[in-house]
């Protein structure tokens, strides 16, 4: 059981959230070029060890968060809110 | 005579209180504080089970939750319970236990031939016995194998009990109350840090419960039960007995199960039987104390034989004499305890065997001081007997070929030394090392924030245990914040010290073959390691899985380490660069209820009602589930009414005059902000920012792969405020997909939203007649002209408050009405009354599906993950000049290209036959079960009394290009065959004047 700090909840089981997927992928631009679309929406990397990805605190504030994580030890080392320019209004929620 | 294997004083039992029990039919008196093997054991039963493979005649072999062979059947009826271990169940009144893996009788079991076929039955026999032909592996191994291998059965009636789950956060978690425990908890508990300790046992105690030891001045028990009860009296511990720790995950989450009412016939009423608990604490001490290992020898599984440490605690723990005359077996120190502890018993202690050729001098003497025989350098090669042990050959160990020595016996108490309980330690990510002083496994580097207390850490001298829990318990505290004075820990009377020396195999008398038992569970020999190793499977994970040693219930505990000796002479290596396989959770076997909790039954997901479930249901109609939803699906008229005759009267209802249903599953979430237009833009494939206030517009959602996701109307109920609609299967994936987008794509768009789906209820009124209907009850103007097709608009219902949105789903002139849920259920009784005069009908989800299909309109079974928009007829919504999620990879070429699956519509060319779903498509008048390529299939289907035929829509490889081909409609499983013709998928009113009327 993993525990996760949510940013605004504190410290939560891993059942209260749902994995988000690879938070190291950056959306291309609208203009990018056909496979740098591919690439995001298809290949990611699979390391052994530190990564960022993204949870969902899907059964709590319904934030999306990146965690940063060791995917051999799970060892969570910080979260943080998916964008640190949220705004106002959804910080309150 | 009754119980006649009783000491005459002594133990933890309750002698005043005669507990009678059955085993295999047979009544038998115990005693309060018994466990099922120490009650049998008091009448004199050491036969209790058959053998997984060989069906040999098996004893109670320890006292505890390692054993491997005295596994019954517990209770019967919905409470039986099989593989129990006969050790660890506390007697109770009227308590029935039958022994497994035998027929007809314990006593006479035919599948006992098994012992004289094991040849066949070696190391790895499942992949080399069975292998061919095919058609045997159902016909002939399959039964075969599952008659004559597993243990007992399940009970075949639901569990009658409950389960709960609880969570517990502490400061110092403490797995174990023996010595160390209680010593770590007392001390931790000491600086007012939050403890919980937490023990398998009815009591706390431990090792001292069934040794002989002495604690400031005290009886080891007494010592254990006043500390216990010290820790009992203290706000801040929490004391768990009957509770096994079973798991250590990550993030230092412990999961524990509480035997609340095991120890009872039945649970009293209000209690559940077992709780599971999850533990959060700051620090973990594992307590875990040692397990004893069986020495290896010729016979060693007969009945009669147990471990040294099992034999003194029915001695000294449950006033039970395990033999008359006995034999202790053993390469190290510890085991003269039993002979002691045995012959103050009044046991007639035989004879001391020790490998060793100079054993321990102190015990030696005092050995000779009792009159016990000593023979050392010496071992039991072989034992023998038929069910019960009845002598053993002493052979030497010292390379000496004297002939063996024969000694009779009725029990024989062996010990090959202790491993401590590394378990725990391995669960948490840690890997023990091996200690060549104690020739076992010790905790290694801590992973988690634990620690290793006593035994469990390799120490095994009293004073050691209570010194280590000591100083543990004082450090986690310590670490989790709190801080107290130095207190020194009890004080143990000094026992002497333990040595051993290594005794893997005991050499045969007369190097004969005999079969020398690692695993007695799953009935693994040392010979099946050394085969095992010549074949190949040499490492430790390839030996335990061909030949499933430690892979039973037990796992293992008693004879994991003696296997990985064993193959590391094989090997020639030391023992660690053999090393250990992985532990798993759940250190002993755990009842599946316990992990499903309340979780079970009609409990096992919430269920979702709309507001008109309760009219729904006074109805009579038959529900379907939709996610979590209960729908209605159809509304029989009179007993014996189908399905069939229901969507179809419900279908003509709504297309000749006007019908009522329910859509209020449909996901509903309310976007406002002045970027909503914006975010609109971009979910959707088609256009937001020109959509005017007051009318609705379907969108496609898909995913970055370019697959639609998802599709619905949204409206614009004001400048900066939308209400979309969602599939009632991805209501909750799309705001989740919404959210993700906003928070980590777009937080700039000032855009808010959430779910609105239980806050309204949605009623669709759908038929030529609806117009008319609502114009009874609706306060606006409905007319074509003042509330076109696509027109939304706020209203009331009545005197209730409503939003009315001009949609259709059905392909008729239709309306929907969403109110506040809680009038629902008044707006439902409302339209129906105004429907009264003019036979306005209801419809369940089976005519809803059969109006979509005969419309063409997509649903789940075409939006599959797989279709692009411009698979589903769709791509022209598409605005291509903005970005909106999933454009780029929708331009991929492949899927632009040809051959891919598009849908259509199917009509069934057979008169009286609908078609099926999964049906594939293929090329006409190829023979069933010919080759021929798939090219689609078919995805929904119905009867439509429209048409007067089955249709369906389908997806066909370049389907719509194919309008007016003829192909089959193949199902081979039934042998199912049916000619169709591909067809534009609406099949009514394609230009759309209905609804638009």
């Amino acid at each position: 059981m993993l525990r996760i700090e949510c940013p605004w909840c504190g410290v939560r089981n891993e059942d209260e959230f749902s994995y988000g997927g690879d938070a190291t992928v950056e959306r291309p631009a609208d203009d990018a070029s056909q496979d740098d679309w591919y690439h995001y929406a298809y290949t990611r990397d699979n390391p052994a060890g530190p990564h960022r990805e993204y949870w969902h605190h899907v059964n709590g504030c319904r934030a999306w968060i990146v965690v940063e994580r060791d995917t051999v030890t799970h060892e969570v080392f910080s979260t943080a809110p998916a964008s640190p320019n949220l705004p106002a209004g959804n910080r309150e929620g | 005579m009754a119980q006649q294997f009783r000491t005459s004083s002594g133990g933890h039992i309750d002698r005043g209180r005669v507990i009678s029990f059955t085993f295999d039919g047979k009544s038998y008196q115990g005693y309060e504080g018994d466990t099922l093997a120490s009650a049998l054991l008091a009448n004199g039963v050491h036969l209790v089970g058959r053998s997984f493979k060989y069906h040999r005649p098996r004893g109670i072999q320890t006292a505890g939750s390692e054993e491997p062979n005295a596994i019954v059947e517990l209770r019967s009826g919905p409470r039986k319970e099989p593989n129990t271990r006969a050790t660890t169940i506390e007697l109770f009144d009227g308590l029935v236990a039958n022994s497994q893996n035998r027929w007809p009788s314990l006593d006479f079991d035919v599948m006992a031939i098994n012992n004289l076929f094991s040849p066949l039955l070696s190391a790895g026999f499942y992949y080399k016995t069975f292998m061919w032909p095919a058609s045997f592996w159902t016909n002939v191994y399959e039964h075969v194998i599952r008659r004559a291998a597993g243990l007992g059965t399940a009970a075949t009636e639901p569990d009658p009990d409950h389960y709960e789950q609880c969570h517990e956060h502490c400061d110092v978690l403490v797995v174990g109350a023996g010595p160390a425990g209680l010593s770590a908890a007392l001390a931790a508990a000491r600086t007012d840090a939050r403890v919980i300790i937490v023990d398998e046992h009815p009591t706390l105690g431990g090792s001292l419960n069934r040794d002989n030891y002495t604690i400031d001045g005290k009886h080891g028990s007494e010592w254990a039960a006043e500390t216990a009860a010290e820790l009992a009296a203290m706000d801040n511990v929490h004391v768990f007995s009957r509770t096994t720790v079973f798991g250590y995950y990550d993030h230092n989450v412990i999961g524990a199960v509480e035997k609340v009412s095991d120890h009872l016939p039945v649970p009293p009423a209000g209690h559940p039987r077992q709780r599971m608990w999850l533990f959060y604490p700051q620090r973990v001490i594992l307590a875990t104390g040692a397990t004893e290992r069986p020495l290896v020898f010729g016979n060693n599984d007969k009945p009669g034989i147990m471990l040294a440490s099992a034999a003194r605690s029915y001695v000294n723990a449950y006033g039970v004499k395990p033999g008359k005359r006995v034999i202790v077996a053993t390469n190290n120190n510890d085991a003269y305890r039993t002979a002691i502890d045995l012959h103050r018993a009044g046991i007639f202690v035989t004879a001391v065997v020790d490998s060793r050729a100079h054993p321990d001098a102190p015990l030696a003497d005092e050995l000779k001081k009792l009159s016990i025989r000593l023979l050392t350098g010496s071992a039991v090669g072989a034992a023998e007997g038929g069910k019960r042990v009845k002598y053993a050959q002493i052979v030497t160990t010292q390379g000496d070929t004297l002939d063996p020595v024969r000694i009779d016996c009725d029990l024989i108490a062996c010990s090959g030394g202790w491993n401590p309980n590394v378990h725990l330690h391995s669960q948490s990510g840690a890997k023990p090392v091996y200690d060549d002083s104690i020739l076992s496994f010790v905790p290694g580097e801590s992973r988690q924030a634990e620690v290793s207390a006593g035994a469990a850490n390799g120490s095994f001298a009293l004073q050691d245990c209570l010194d280590q829990g000591n100083a543990a318990g004082a450090e986690g505290a310590n670490m989790a914040g709190f801080e107290g004075k130095e207190v020194k820990a009890a004080k143990a009377e000094d026992e002497g010290v333990y040595a051993l020396e290594a005794l893997w195999i005991a050499p045969t008398p007369y190097n004969k073959s005999y079969k020398q038992f690692i695993d007695q569970q799953n009935d693994v020999k040392a010979s099946d390691v050394e085969l095992a190793s010549q074949e190949g499977y040499d490492s430790v994970e390839l030996l335990k899985r061909y030949t499933t040693q430690g892979m039973a219930t037990d796992q293992g505990k008693t004879s994991n380490v003696n296997a990985l000796a064993i193959l590391a002479c094989q090997r020639g290596e030391p023992i660690p660069q053999v090393g250990i396989t992985t532990f798993r959770p759940p250190y002993v076997p755990v009842a599946m209820g316990v992990f499903a909790g309340h979780t079970v039954g009609n409990d096992f997901m919430p269920v979702r009602r709309t507001a008109i479930h309760d009219w729904n249901e006074k109805q009579g109609a038959v529900f379907i589930e939709a996610g979590l939803w209960l729908r209605a699906r159809y509304f029989p008229q009179y007993p014996g009414d189908t399905l069939y005759n229901c969507y179809v009267r419900e279908t003509e209802a709504t297309r000749n005059n006007v019908a009522l249903v329910d859509v209020t599953t449909l996901g509903k979430i309310d976007i406002q902000g002045p970027d909503a237009p914006e975010f609109l833009n971009r979910l959707y494939i088609n256009n937001w920012l020109k959509l005017p206030v007051g009318k609705a517009r379907y969108g496609i959602m898909l995913r970055e792969d370019g697959m639609v996701y998802d599709d619905g109307t949204t409206s614009r109920l004001g400048e900066n405020h939308f209400f979309m609609t969602t599939t009632t299967a991805n209501a909750a994936g799309v705001l989740a997909h919404m959210e993700q987008y906003h928070q980590t794509e777009w937080p700039d768009l000032d855009v808010v939203f959430c779910s609105v789906t239980e806050q309204w209820t949605g009623i669709a009124v759908a038929g030529p007649n609806s117009r008319k209907l609502l114009e009874k009850v609706i306060d606006i103007d409905v007319s074509n002209e003042a509330f076109p097709f696509m027109a939304v608009g706020e209203c009331k219902l009545n005197n209730i408050t409503a939003r009315l949105f001009r949609i259709s789903f059905s392909g008729e002139l239709a309306y929907e009405v969403n109110v506040p849920a809680d009038y629902g259920e008044q707006a439902w009784l409302d339209l129906l009354e105004a429907g009264k005069e003019m036979g306005v009908g209801v419809y369940g989800t089976e005519a809803l599906g059969t109006m979509r299909i005969e419309k063409g309109h997509v649903a789940g079974s075409e939006l599959d993950g797989r279709t692009t928009a411009r698979d589903i007829g769709l791509e022209g919504m598409a605005n291509r000049a903005k970005h909106f999620i999933g454009k780029h990879c929708s331009e991929r070429p492949a899927l632009l290209g040809d051959g891919r699956l598009q849908v259509v519509g199917l009509k069934s060319l057979v008169p009286g036959r609908n078609l099926r779903i999964g049906a594939h498509l293929v090329d006409p008048d190829k023979r069933l079960g010919s080759v021929s390529q798939s090219q689609g299939h078919i995805s929904a289907t119905t009867y439509s009394p429209q048409l007067d035929c089955g249709i369906a829509l389908g997806l066909l490889m370049d389907g719509a290009s194919r309008h007016g081909e003829q192909l089959d409609a193949v199902f081979p499983l039934d042998d199912e065959k049916l000619r169709v013709e591909v067809c534009h998928p609406v099949f009514i009113d394609p230009e759309g004047e209905l609804v638009r009327a």
